[in-house]
């Protein structure tokens, strides 16, 4: 029999386990709807035990009717929010839902400080306590729950607006000596928080100083890192949340929160590596927001030359009579909802003996796998998605590259021009084809902010327009001719 | 014994018991290899709902906002109000991590059907 006693620790277990289990599960394409599954039901597992159990068996939790309000009102609005998001939309809304999770690690931390201080000055106020000490390792728990979920939420929140386009992008001079200086600044005010709370001075100044430079520092470590650089962000700033659970863990001596929060403080950090070895640059390059930074005129305009505009008609004869087609898709087909429409014109060339396929560059729109989940949505078959290691060998004897809303993963300046800001990172060599269609809404250059030779190429020809638009366009020529 | 800000390990040690303190460390150790482990070796293309599906699990934050309001005083109104906006934000994280999970991985599942036809 299992005793009372243990009833809580043992859904905790099962709350971390889960967590692991579904995670690793998750790095399966078949698998991973399960696993999500399973780390959802772990976490209800760990809610439950939070709510009725505690270390004596059964318990319901003081102020239970507040909790569950909250829980409920919040699990209508989440779920209606993230039913009704569009798809093109899902990287901001994972900042926001991140950005919350950040708040509430912020929030549990203020109310401790408030919540042990208070119990010290009630205490001394009856006599029984003359002396209040805080233990240095409680308040580092706390103080960095207070310090990184506020970081993380307000980032957050810049990264939303970014991805949303309604802030933009926004560099002081000396902005790395400004960011070390607020973050010596924090840890200064938390030390001396430390002191004056251990000397018996509770003033909660100190605290909204601390969450004050805490916002500040969120908000200059986001802003100057342009909108493409987003996603390495935003995966960063989960881990930090991340880490901001795992204070809590320590604090309540709560396993189901430790392993929890590490597991994503430790994946987040990884995974946001990996998406920078994507782009081959380094984290530090991505947090200085060197893309864009420095590219401007200078080198942009070496090749110049005039580029050659084309019509539909011409595209869709192009289309129907080559033997083999590759679509090389990115954030236009994103923005403008162009993954139905693609994979019909897709499906008429393939009707047509035309063997289509995509070239996914692992970072073509917003996120990594970005394009993957936009054209499964669209019912794309998972084989035709071709990532681009193995894609890179096939564009020599590929008739046309339809190049839809993609720019700098398709710029061959990555490979030849040293004062390139991208040189260096791995692209889809469509140059390579013997002829390439840019569908494109205008010469405008992409997030890194360079010029594309690519344009000037002779073999390549511009659909100008919006992506949507251009691929009903050819649709329709191709079902004409 | 605190008045010294500086003297922090010592005092970690000093507070928390010894043995739970380095069952914890333990913990902290293992799961950052584990968590190390898991991403390194996934294809690129679940990148973008693996960011999303971890985004949810650091939802467990929602417990430390569910254990904290557990002895907030009834009369003690800032914390009550503070300690509900947490279980709210927390529980939005949560839900709503998981929900859009679940919508990336639900493409997913279609793919195969895509293939066949």
């Amino acid at each position: 029999m299992i005793p009372s006693y243990a009833y809580q620790d043992i859904a905790y277990l099962i709350g971390s386990v889960s967590f692991v289990v579904g995670l690793k599960m998750m790095g399966q394409p078949d698998s991973a709807r399960k696993g999500n599954l399973v780390a959802a039901f772990g976490m209800a597992a760990a809610v439950f035990a939070a709510l009725f159990l505690n270390a004596q068996g059964f318990h319901i939790i003081n102020n239970f009717p507040f909790i569950v309000a909250a829980i409920f009102l919040a699990t209508v609005i989440g779920t209606m929010m993230a039913k009704k998001v569009q798809m093109t939309a899902m990287p901001e809304m994972v900042s926001l839902f991140n950005g919350m999770g950040g708040l509430s690690a912020a929030l549990i931390a203020i109310i401790e400080f408030h919540h042990k201080t208070a119990e010290a000055s009630g205490m001394s106020a009856d006599g029984m306590i003359t002396e209040f000490s805080m233990p240095a390792g409680v308040y580092l728990a706390i103080v960095s729950g207070l310090i990184i979920g506020t970081i993380s939420f307000a980032g957050s929140i810049i990264a939303w607006g970014k991805l949303n386009g309604k802030i933009g992008d926004f560099r002081m001079p000396q902005q790395q000596f400004i960011n070390a200086l607020v973050l010596a600044a924090i840890v200064a005010l938390a030390i001396f928080h430390f002191g004056a709370l251990n000397s018996g001075d509770f003033s909660m100044v100190y605290i909204y100083g601390i969450i004050a430079l805490a916002i500040v520092y969120g908000l200059i470590f986001v802003f100057p890192i342009g909108g493409a650089d987003m996603p390495v962000v935003i995966s960063l700033l989960n881990s930090f949340t991340g880490v901001a659970a795992a204070t809590g863990g320590f604090l309540y001596h709560n396993k189901v929160m430790l392993m929890g929060g590490v597991l994503v403080g430790s994946a987040g950090t990884i995974l946001t590596v990996v998406m920078c070895k994507a782009m081959n640059r380094s984290l530090m390059n991505v947090l200085i927001g060197m893309a864009g930074a420095n590219s401007g005129g200078g080198a942009s305009n070496s090749k110049g030359g005039s580029v050659r505009e084309v019509q539909a008609t011409d595209v869709a004869i192009m289309l129907k009579y080559a033997s083999k087609v590759i679509i090389v898709p990115g954030y236009g087909l994103a923005v403008a909802q162009a993954q139905h429409v693609c994979h019909e014109l897709e499906n008429l060339l393939e009707e047509e003996g035309v063997d289509v396929k995509y070239a996914i560059h692992p970072v073509a729109g917003r996120m990594p796998g970005h394009m993957n989940v936009l054209l499964a949505e669209s019912n794309v078959a998972y084989d035709k998605l071709v990532e681009m290691e193995h894609i890179n060998s096939e564009f020599a004897t590929t008739d046309v590259v339809l190049v839809v809303g993609a720019n700098d993963v398709v710029n061959p300046a990555a490979k030849t021009d040293p004062n390139s800001p991208i040189y260096g990172m791995p692209i889809l060599e469509v140059d390579q084809s013997k002829q390439i269609v840019v569908l494109k809404r205008s010469m405008k250059s992409g997030y890194a902010g360079v010029d594309n030779d690519l344009f000037y190429d002779p073999k390549c020809g511009m659909l100008f327009g919006d992506a949507k638009a251009s691929l009903t366009k050819l649709v329709n020529e191709v079902k004409a001719l | 014994m605190s008045d010294n800000p500086f003297a922090v390990i010592g005092q970690i040690i000093d507070f928390f018991e010894y043995q739970s303190i380095i069952s914890l460390i333990y913990l902290v150790i293992l799961m950052i290899f584990v968590g190390v482990e898991l991403i390194s070796h996934v294809p690129s293309v679940l990148h973008t709902p693996l960011m999303s599906g971890a985004n949810a699990i650091h939802g467990v934050v929602l417990i430390g906002a569910i254990i904290v309001m557990g002895y907030i005083e009834p009369t003690d109104y800032l914390s009550l109000t503070l300690g509900t906006i947490a279980v709210f934000v927390g529980t939005l994280n949560v839900i709503g991590g998981f929900v859009v999970t679940d919508r990336m991985l639900e493409m997913f599942k279609k793919k195969p059907k895509g293939g066949a036809q």
